[in-house]
């Protein structure tokens, strides 16, 4: 091949001229291919950094840009007197962020040498991590101990997606006692950020309030996150914080609730399961709020274990669930001031009028014998007595004179039977029976006697021991009232400036004739303050006036053919009645109305009304001046006239 | 000033035998037009290098051993004449061939493509060598035949580029062969190729598309497809292209100022010392630098062209031009590939991007060009 070139060398040579013309023609096509391009390029530069510039450099931006939130300081819950009820400790806390470590095991079998790590603790993080979104740091271990933290911060570069963060974790110092009225804060579910209105609240944030006035308060609890503009590499790795954005703290809450009063409301209780209700009935304020048994907030503020939290929800003390909201039990006496004031209303009695208790009555044409709690009877009863005496008799004829349809009226106005409005979450509304309920509900029609039945609050009538409280305070409030709430005020966590919360009014319980509030609330002063009353034993010697009514909710019912009611010791104890108590004080300037519920305690006057009675010390003689008789308290202590004077089985 | 030294240059070149360095540059057979041009690139190559490397001086020094060797082989190849190049070129182009044989049968992997060969004492790639060794051939080849070439000549010619090419592209390294042909092609092309047949090699192309599309690997297909379509898949194929689109962009006018790059200072800009260095510039320099930049380059390709116009035979003249042309071809591709305008295949920026076997084998090329324009004889033939 290439031989044969050289042959051909000669005629090459003849045309040196032309073959330089034409090199110059190619090389100026070339120059111009060579522009061409040069401008294709310039053209395509002018649109990537003029053009889309600006366009561009916010895509380089939010490449490198990092936003990482801040979370805000939880705001602090007080009680009335200034006292915290809910407050924000530092804590060391270890967090794992579960992307980052795709062998949770082989991860968790590391750290334990670092940090103590109980059973509890990695099931508890196990659960949490499949309810956590992957990315987000989910805590294995709170209150880390100095120790731990430094053998952390030794071996730190073997623990890629571990971190100790110096956090503040929410510290309720009455624990148990005030659990279900403040409730507790607890990790951020997936569900709960879907709910809420505006996810992007949550940044940053790893709790949410769950229950009590964490939850009903959550939105000024929480504040507004603050951000961290941090420049990140291609891996994500921060390198420095350019801007920081401030949040702010959550609001301070000041709660209408006596700390004070609460835990004595909680003591008086003693072993019994039950719930106290105390509120101001000039605002509606409340004063306590107890439900027992109470549970340890701090449990879930770290995180519950599957364990742990069964455990609670088995026991069957229900300790969880809040009686003094949710609880709904048969008010049974403590309704007939009210019965009392409706029949009054309604003019079926006037307060002279006299029924007669031979221990119980039957309706016409049936041999049902509906009994009074007095079996032999208490005789010539009028109003007075009536409601001093809790005489069955007398309210089942008033009821009669009623009739369902005005009972039903006159109840749901003192506010039984529908949620009270209060500003604490899983309220219930318990049940007040009418006619129309039965038709709808059973598909029965409304049987008379039916009628004596929720004439002394038994039957089908279910209240909570809210509505219980708030019914004394309309009494004692003679017809006035508002909304009951525990939240008094809001208070900026900076400025301090407080923002407070105007009490809602409720429309007035109006009576054609205003002296009938007077009649009934004596009929109720007596029935704490005269010998004989159901209530004697705390009023005999209390250094205020207080108006009152005990009541006893059967749990079973007595059959037809038992003569006598079983004695308390005779009857097994969950098969025994609830204790309940309403009371007010003082009665010319009512302060405080109670409501008392005890589970199984026996009888309203002897089980409920000493527990009001300490509460209402307390409240407005700051100190407890009374001490119930009790077998283990006063021994030797013997029962005064009075005392053994009480009626027996008292309803 | 630099036009002035120049002026001088050529004005004592007549015989005067005056003491000064134009006269220094003269007897070592150095180009300082050219010279000076390159070093400029260097230079930004350099500083470019400083940034994209997170200012490492180790990188540049090993940056600047690397172009000292390049342009020690640049001087040493300009002292031959060129006479003698194109009597080597045949020898140089079944060398070369015989060693990208070698390559096929015992070489390297690297990075999946076979293309380096260990001698023992240095790796390197043949196929560069053969972007040196092709349009010599071609050139040396065509200085012989009546032009405009005959078919006969044509078709030789085609084989003589076609071998080499196949070889490469079965590597595979489709990027260089490219070059290798646009290398021999260039040759052809000023060897006045007359244009039924230039545009006959288009449209056959053209026609044979479909073909060419099925001869290619999966990964070079998606290349193409991504440049259609950038934004189709930014985290995947498209990474590469939108990633420097916003390094790119976000250069604005100005630039973000030297050392300020972020996009490449945060490894998100890939192979940023390397293949995307461009990006790496004009996000720090803005268009402003972009232009200086080009202009440059253009300054280079003027005075290779330059060079190849006034040298005194055809083999000199079509080896400049063809040199000339592929050097603009280089940096036509790299940044046409970093801005998106064409697909992603591994071709540096001449100069500026990190790496040793590239750029010598470009100075080398500039040796050659110094050579055709310093060894010139009194009697053009």
């Amino acid at each position: 091949m290439w031989i044969a070139t050289r042959k051909r060398r000669r005629p090459a040579l003849k045309n040196v001229q032309d073959e330089k013309n034409a090199f110059l023609r190619r090389a100026a096509i070339a120059t111009l291919f060579i522009v061409v391009c040069s401008l294709v390029l310039v053209a395509r530069m002018i649109k990537l950094q003029v053009v889309e510039h600006e366009q561009l450099s916010t895509r380089a931006d939010e490449n490198r840009m990092r936003v990482v939130p801040v979370a805000p300081v939880r705001g602090l819950i007080y009680d009335r007197n200034g006292a915290v009820l809910a407050q924000n400790k530092p804590a060391f806390v270890l967090e794992v962020t579960p992307e980052l470590n795709p062998d949770l095991d082989a991860l968790l079998a590391r750290l334990d040498d670092i940090v103590e790590l109980t059973e509890a603790d990695i099931a508890r993080f196990k659960e949490r991590v499949r309810k956590t979104p992957r990315y987000r740091g989910v805590p294995l271990r709170s209150n880390l101990s100095m120790e731990e933290v430094a053998r952390y911060e030794v071996n730190r570069h073997d623990f890629r997606g571990v971190e100790v963060s110096a956090g503040l974790t929410r510290n309720y110092p009455l624990g148990a006692s005030a659990a279900h009225v403040i409730g507790y804060v607890g990790g951020i579910t997936e569900d709960e950020l879907a709910k809420a209105a505006d996810d992007r609240q949550y940044q940053g944030l790893s709790q949410i309030g769950k229950i009590g006035v964490e939850r009903s308060q959550e939105d000024p609890l929480r504040g507004a996150s603050g951000a961290k503009i941090i420049e990140a590499n291609a891996y994500g790795r921060p390198l420095r914080e350019l801007d920081y954005q401030r949040g702010y703290p959550g609001r301070n809450l000041l709660l209408s609730i006596d700390a004070k009063v609460q835990l004595v409301a909680e003591q008086a209780l003693g072993d019994l399961n039950g719930a106290i209700v105390a509120l101001d009935p000039r605002n509606g304020e409340i004063i306590a709020l107890v439900s027992k048994p109470g549970y340890e907030p701090h449990l879930f503020v770290e995180g519950i274990d599957n364990k742990t939290y069964k455990a609670l929800l088995a026991d069957p003390k229900r300790p969880l669930f809040n009686r003094a909201l949710q609880g709904m039990y048969p008010p049974g006496s403590t309704i007939k001031p009210a019965m009392a004031i409706a029949g009054l209303e309604y003019g079926v009695v006037d307060p002279s009028h006299t029924e007669y208790c031979s221990g119980g009555m039957s309706l016409p044409g049936s041999s049902r014998r509906y009994r009074c709690h007095k079996r032999n009877g208490h005789g010539a009863m009028n109003m007075l007595l009536g409601v001093m005496k809790s005489c069955d008799v007398y309210f089942y004829q008033l009821g009669l004179s009623l009739g369902v349809d005005r009972i039903h009226a006159s109840m749901t106005g003192f506010g039984l039977g529908h949620a009270t409005g209060i500003d604490l979450p899983l309220e219930k509304n318990g049940l007040y029976p009418s006619r129309e309920w039965k038709q709808r509900a059973r598909k029965e029609n409304w049987y008379p006697g039916e009628t004596l039945n929720i004439a002394i609050g038994q039957g089908y009538t279910l209240t909570t021991p809210m509505q219980l409280a708030q019914m004394t305070a309309r009494i004692a409030m003679r017809g006035g009232g508002y909304e009951p709430h525990v939240l008094r005020a809001t208070e900026d966590a900076i400025t301090k400036v407080r923002t407070l919360i105007a009490p809602k009014t409720l429309a007035p319980i109006e009576l054609k004739d205003n002296r009938n509030w007077q009649t009934v609330i004596e009929a109720m002063e007596e029935t704490t303050h005269s010998p004989g009353g159901t209530a004697y034993r705390i009023g005999k010697d209390a250094p205020y006036r207080i108006g009152s009514k005990t009541g006893t909710a059967q749990v079973a019912s007595m059959r037809q053919d038992e003569k006598e009611a079983r004695s308390l010791e005779e009857t097994p104890p969950h098969l025994r009645d609830h204790a309940l108590f309403i009371a007010f004080a003082p009665v010319d300037d009512p302060q405080i109305a109670i409501a008392v519920l005890a589970e199984h305690a026996g009888h309203g006057g002897a089980a409920a009304s000493p527990i009001a009675r300490q509460v209402m010390d307390q409240y407005l003689l700051g100190e407890v001046r009374y001490t119930p008789v009790t077998a283990a308290t006063a021994p030797e202590a013997v029962p005064t006239a009075d005392e053994t004077l009480e009626p027996d089985p008292e309803e | 000033m630099i036009a002035e030294v120049l002026h001088g240059v050529r004005r004592t070149r007549p015989g005067k035998p005056e003491a000064g360095w134009g006269d220094w540059l003269e007897t070592w057979h150095i180009d300082l037009w050219l010279l000076l041009l390159l070093l400029a690139v260097i230079a930004v190559g350099i500083f470019v290098q400083y940034s994209a490397s997170g200012h490492s001086v180790d990188a540049i020094w090993s940056q600047v051993q690397r172009v000292g060797l390049g342009l020690v082989v640049m001087v040493v190849i300009a002292q031959a004449p060129p006479d003698a190049y194109r009597a080597a070129a045949p020898w140089l182009y079944f060398l070369t061939l015989g060693l990208l044989g070698l390559v096929m049968l015992l070489g390297d992997q690297a990075k999946g493509a076979q293309r380096w060969l260990d001698l023992g004492i240095i790796r390197f790639q043949p196929s560069e060598l053969m972007k040196l060794a092709m349009p010599m051939t071609v050139a040396a080849f065509l200085h012989h035949r009546r032009l405009p070439p005959s078919l006969l000549t044509i078709l030789i010619a085609l084989i003589v580029i076609g071998i080499p090419a196949l070889l490469v592209m079965e590597q595979p390294d489709l990027g260089t062969a490219l070059l290798i042909i646009a290398a021999g092609g260039f040759a052809l092309f000023f060897s006045g190729l007359q244009w039924r047949w230039i545009f006959g090699a288009l449209a056959g192309i053209a026609a044979l598309a479909p073909v060419l599309w099925e001869r290619l690997h999966d990964y070079q297909r998606n290349r193409i497809l991504t440049l259609l379509n950038p934004e189709s898949d930014p985290l995947g194929t498209g990474y590469h292209i939108a990633q420097s689109k916003i390094a790119i962009g976000s250069g604005g006018l100005f630039g973000k100022g030297w050392l300020n790059g972020t996009q490449a200072h945060l490894d998100f800009l890939p192979e940023a010392h390397t293949d995307f260095i461009f990006a790496v510039f004009t996000e720090e320099m803005g268009l402003f630098g972009f232009l200086l930049l080009l202009m440059l380059y253009l300054a280079v390709v003027g005075r290779c062209l330059w060079i190849a116009l006034r040298a005194q035979d055809t083999f000199q003249r079509l080896l400049a031009g063809s040199l000339a042309l592929v050097f603009f071809i280089y940096v036509f591709i790299n940044i046409g590939m970093v801005i998106g305008l064409l697909p992603v295949v591994g071709v540096p920026l001449p100069l500026v991007s990190y790496g040793g076997t590239s750029a010598v084998s470009l100075l080398a090329s500039f040796g050659m060009l110094m050579s055709i324009h310093t060894h010139r004889k009194l009697l053009a033939n």
